[in-house]
């Protein structure tokens, strides 16, 4: 081998300094549980093909994204992108929607 | 058809591969021996931008010492890692 | 939500303080417009939250090991076709190729997937968070054994450690060892033994 390999993306850690484990356990919030049944249920229902496209999706979220975006906010923002590029929803709708959301939180 | 059999002795990839792929990069490169001959799977190049992943890939799980990836392993010779690797990136190891 | 759930046995209220994060709204704005195109329903999601929550270590991964701890037969097959076996006993084996992985006084198995949370979730349930952890995913490939040390997992320096990184459409599950002095045990009571961490491979089975 010449050239050391680089890492395909921010999620590609094996082998790299890693810390501390933290092996507390938490409860899951509602919004995280209805996260993830999300994913399950639209692959259920054929709009999730493939997990290769939810990583993907995740992956393409940026180093930055990947990083700073806990594990449940990374699969929403991979499911919207991955909803909007298959048709099912579009960006606009989806802005409007989350702009809703905020008035109403005040 | 699988190409590799259970014991051949193979190489894993380091070519430059901008999609989605399945090969961390602490095994590209290295050298392994087919444990286990697992499945036949789409790429996942393809499969991510939502396409067939044809043609269907033989799925490996190669054997690596653990002593022969990380230089200084605190482990003794024998331990190992195995890692499920797509036909598509493995070449005959040259003895 | 609407009223009609609260018989569940999960109840699927609210969570206080309420989501905020950008990309938390985002993902109730999604479901918002799920929802409101028809792709699925109220109904179908707490079907579905509820499903992944009946799925617990206990109740699905440590049958499978407590059968194969006392059939053979049951463990042959269960490490030739991972997903019969387990479909054999009543449980949905998922879509992904189950490979079960045995622990002997030769070799101790040790599951982790680097590249993202890959994890046999129709048998353990939700992964534990430092399983999908980038500190558990970075290291346990390059020093498994300071791992399990501090997962309180001493490995003999003759054992082989054997980490399987699981980055294709495979899930592992890892028989543990059977402890000793449990020969009178029944099925179910040798399943108590039977935690999720030995079934990822950080932990052993433990003692009666």
């Amino acid at each position: 081998m010449s050239d050391k390999p680089q890492p395909i993306g921010p999620h590609d850690v094996g082998g790299m300094p890693g810390g501390d484990i933290d092996r507390a356990s938490h409860d899951y919030t509602f919004w995280e549980r209805r996260m993830d049944a999300m994913v399950y249920l639209l692959f259920k229902k054929g709009m999730v093909r493939d997990w290769a496209e939810m990583r993907h999706q995740i992956e393409s979220l940026g180093p930055d994204a990947y990083e700073r975006l806990s594990y449940y906010e990374r699969w929403a923002a991979a499911t919207a992108a991955l909803m909007i590029r298959r048709g099912v929803v579009s960006r606009e709708e989806l802005d409007r929607r989350v702009a809703e959301l905020k008035e109403s939180a005040g | 058809m699988a190409r590799f059999a259970i014991g051949d002795r193979v190489r894993i990839s380091d070519r430059e591969e901008a999609r989605h792929h399945r090969v961390p990069a602490y095994v590209k490169g290295h050298e392994g021996v087919v444990e286990r001959i697992c499945a036949a799977q789409g790429q996942p190049e393809t499969l991510a931008l939502g396409e067939d992943g044809e043609p269907i890939q033989t799925v490996y799980r190669i054997h690596i010492p653990q002593t022969r990836l990380w230089p200084g392993y605190e482990g003794p010779n024998g331990d190992s890692l195995e890692i499920e690797i797509f036909e598509h990136w493995l070449e005959s190891a040259r003895c | 939500m609407t009223d009609e759930h609260h018989s569940h046995k999960h109840p699927l209220q609210t969570d206080h303080p309420e989501p905020s994060s950008h990309h938390e709204l985002m993902g109730i704005a999604l479901n918002d417009l799920l929802v409101s195109k028809g792709i699925y329903d109220n109904a179908e999601m707490n079907a579905m939250i509820e499903s992944i929550e009946n799925i617990e270590p206990n109740t699905h991964g440590a049958r499978v090991v407590a059968r194969a701890w006392v059939d053979p037969e049951y463990k042959a097959f269960l490490l030739k076709d991972g997903m019969s076996a387990v479909e054999s006993l009543g449980l949905d084996p998922g879509y992904a190729v189950l490979t079960a992985v045995e622990n002997t006084p030769e070799v101790h198995n040790l599951v982790v997937c680097t590249l993202c949370s890959c994890y046999p979730r129709f048998l353990l349930g939700r992964p534990p968070v430092w399983y999908k952890s980038k500190a558990y995913r970075s290291r346990v490939v390059r020093e498994p054994r300071a791992v399990l040390r501090e997962f309180g997992t001493e490995i003999p320096t003759g054992v082989e450690v054997r980490v399987h990184d699981s980055t294709a459409e495979l899930r592992y599950i890892v028989i543990p060892m059977r402890p000793a002095e449990t020969e009178g045990m029944s099925e179910s009571e040798l399943a108590s033994l039977v935690s999720r961490d030995s079934m990822i491979g950080t932990a052993l089975a433990g003692r009666p």
